[in-house]
């Protein structure tokens, strides 16, 4: 047609490259996913796999305080022949490693279910609270992380040691005569004080997350399907609240049971945890294999349960 | 005979026998959250196998209403009486209402039959009767084959069956529905309303629905309360609101309207004369019943699928009839919506069913046009 002919002929379509293909083939991309793993085999892997060869050296009187010692690829063959399990037979051995393994596992487990105890009701409220006043009562339990966590555990000392600030506020209200004094510094239940106390914040911020993210009309609606509040609690919060307890819950009970400090500064001498077993082989012993087997069974004994149950979780999700 | 209002649904009607006995009767209501006033000294009744619903803009009270009745919210004054009884200091749990929720509500963690046997586990009833009613619902909302999925893993539109399944579950007295449809297609949503509609029908159950949207209020409901700034503006039947409205509020709230202004000149009764306004030149002659005297302000009002449009003038040009052309086209399909700027510079909206596919002439933007109106079109409005 007439028309046609004398309009200007189109420009090319420009050439429309799809997204998806392009960031299939982009480098960039890879080197993003790569990041997070060089970091874990750098600063996770790659000491632990050190930690896994001093455990099964043996204890010299040398620099470093073991052999055998890297001594180039020539003599791989010797460097491998002298590696032996004479630790971790150690280990079993005496009884007091053993000890030291479950007493940590016990004193970490009551302290969780303290946290527990103490941290639902906590998180609760704060999550029921008025949205205006919520970020305050966050911010109220994070406040003690802006004083040095050894700082928080050497105040514990002056406030439970027998001459200490309760059992003059003891003596005060009347609840104890002159001479008594609160006999709980260097005992178990000192520890278990100082553990709860310094752990509250990561029982009580996850449960916290998990418990404010809950949508109230669930509530509305088992009570207007006939269940009272105290069984809604049960059917309802509770169970959609476990994914912040098991997170709480295992974010406490791990650093808890090779714990160091706490024990150290507010147990007795009877308090046997193995983070205080560790430390006197590796310190007092200068007994770097055996402190390293001792590191190796703890890893196992935490890491193999949870890798477990994560599989479970995922199973089930 | 006399002239009905539209079709008639079903032969359902208590409110208008003195004798029958209302379900629920609201009793001189009022809620107040601080300073703020929900719902002021309202009352209402319902009665037994009614589909009511509480029609209004967001913010009326009308979600208010339904939550006192629920148990969620306490009334600041008045009572609430359900089947006579004072329901006052009655807890949710212990109330035979059960609701739908808007977001539906339903328990992420259980499935769908768990969630449809929550309410029935709270009464304790033996494990085959539980398990045989939520057999009865799945099949009710045809979701049988999904009795095993997790809420996470439905549509929306089986999340609003679940929800409805789980409500009625109980077999409540009172189902509560909180804009039920809202998060649905329109498509859908329509045909969940007629699906609803049968639903009460077959349980015979009293449904009181809640919504802002005047089509799913008229269309599933017996009865419709307009309601604005906690009080209610008009009760009454689809037809009766959509035809008959009260008031100005009301006319315009449902469906689109022409509210003409004017002035009384003669008012005699509909049945010598009737009512003759003028509205600024244009004469408006109404058959109709009217409260108000010569010389008062009043609105005429009058739907658009009821002003009739030509190019050739009517019989009687002058009263309910004036020239203008066309400003303005919205073509609906089933419906054309023309918009007539009178010489007087006013607007009347004319609306036209497409009853052709082809038309000879079709009018277009400045057309020289006609709309006229016959006695009993539209009404006069006194407040």
């Amino acid at each position: 047609m007439a028309i046609d002919t004398l309009s200007p002929p189109l420009p090319p379509e420009p050439k429309v490259e799809l997204a998806d293909d392009a960031g299939r083939t982009n480098p960039a991309r890879w080197l993003i996913v790569a990041i997070p793993y060089l970091w874990l085999l750098l600063f996770f892997a790659a000491p632990f796999l050190i930690i896994a060869k001093i455990s099964l050296s043996d204890t010299a009187i040398a620099m470093p305080p073991y052999t055998p010692t890297f001594q180039g690829f020539g003599n791989l063959g010797t460097f491998f022949s002298q590696l032996d399990f004479e630790n971790y037979a150690y280990l079993a051995s005496d009884s007091i490693y053993i000890k030291s393994y479950l007493n940590s596992l016990r004193i970490a487990a009551i302290s969780t279910v303290l946290l527990l105890l103490i941290g639902y009701p906590m998180a609760l409220a704060m999550a029921r609270a008025k949205t205006s006043l919520r970020p305050i009562l966050v911010m109220m339990v994070i406040l003690p992380f802006w004083t040095s966590f050894l700082i928080r555990v050497y105040a514990w000392i002056g406030i439970l040691k027998p001459e200490g600030l309760l059992t003059v506020l003891f003596q005060s209200i009347g609840l104890m005569g002159e001479g008594e004094q609160v006999q709980i510094f260097r005992t178990d239940y000192a520890v278990f004080i100082g553990i709860v106390y310094s752990y509250l914040p990561f029982m009580v911020l996850p449960l916290y997350a998990a418990l404010e993210k809950m949508d109230h009309t669930l509530l509305e609606a088992a009570s207007d399907l006939g269940c009272p509040p105290w069984k809604a609690f049960w059917r309802i919060t509770f169970p959609l609240s476990l994914p912040g307890v098991i997170a709480g819950s295992l974010i406490c009970f791990i650093p808890i049971t090779g714990e160091f400090v706490i024990p150290d500064l507010l147990g007795g001498a009877d308090t046997l945890m193995i983070g205080k077993t560790l430390w006197t082989e590796f310190f007092n012993s200068r007994d770097w294999p055996l402190a390293s087997a001792i590191a190796v069974i703890l890893l196992a004994v935490l890491v193999l349960p949870i890798v477990y149950f994560q599989n479970q979780q995922q199973k089930a999700g | 005979m006399a002239k009905s209002l539209g079709p008639v649904k079903r032969k359902f009607s208590p409110w208008t026998d003195p004798t029958s006995v209302p379900f629920i009767r609201f009793e001189n209501i009022t809620k107040r959250f601080g300073n703020f006033t929900a719902v002021e000294n309202l009352t209402l009744d319902i009665y037994e196998r009614e589909f009511f619903a509480l029609l209004g803009p967001s913010g009326c009270g009308k979600t208010t209403l339904m939550r006192m009745l629920a148990g969620f919210e306490e009334p600041t004054e008045g009572r609430i009486l359900l089947q006579g009884k004072d329901l006052a200091g009655v807890p949710p749990y212990r109330r035979p209402t059960n609701m739908m929720f808007q977001s539906y509500a339903l328990f992420p963690h259980m499935t769908v039959e768990k969630n449809i046997a929550f309410g029935l586990e709270q009464d304790k009833l033996p494990k085959a009767e539980i398990a045989a009613r939520v057999e009865e619902m799945l099949k009710l909302v045809k979701l049988e084959q999904f009795a095993k999925r997790k809420p996470s893993q439905l549509s929306g539109g089986q999340r609003q069956r679940v929800a409805l399944a789980r409500s009625l579950a109980k077999r409540p007295k009172v189902l509560l529905l909180d804009e039920p449809l809202g998060a649905l297609d329109k498509k859908l949503r329509e045909e969940t309303q007629f699906e609803l509609t049968d639903l009460q029908h077959t349980l015979g159950l009293t449904f009181l629905i809640v919504t802002h949207d005047q089509e799913e209020a008229m269309t599933v409901s017996d009865r419709i309360a307009v309601m604005d700034k906690g009080v209610i503006m008009q009760v009454a039947t689809p037809a009766e609101i959509y035809e008959a409205p009260n008031s100005r509020y009301v006319a315009d709230f449902i469906g689109d309207i022409n509210i003409i202004e004017g002035a009384i000149v003669s008012n005699s009764g509909a049945a010598s004369g009737g009512v003759m306004l003028d509205c600024d030149g244009l004469k408006i002659a109404v058959d109709q019943e009217c409260p108000a005297s010569t010389g008062d302000r009043v609105a005429y009002a009058i739907r658009p699928e009821k002003v009739r449009l030509g190019i050739e003038p009517p019989a009687d040009t002058a009263v309910n009839a004036a020239a203008g052309e066309v400003y303005d086209i919205g073509y609906l399909g089933d419906f054309s919506l023309f918009l007539v700027k009178l010489d007087d510079g006013r607007i009347i909206r004319a609306a036209q069913a497409n009853i052709q596919r082809l038309v000879d002439r079709p009018l277009t933007f400045g057309d020289r046009v006609w709309v006229h109106w016959s006695r009993d079109a539209g009404l006069v409005l006194t407040r």
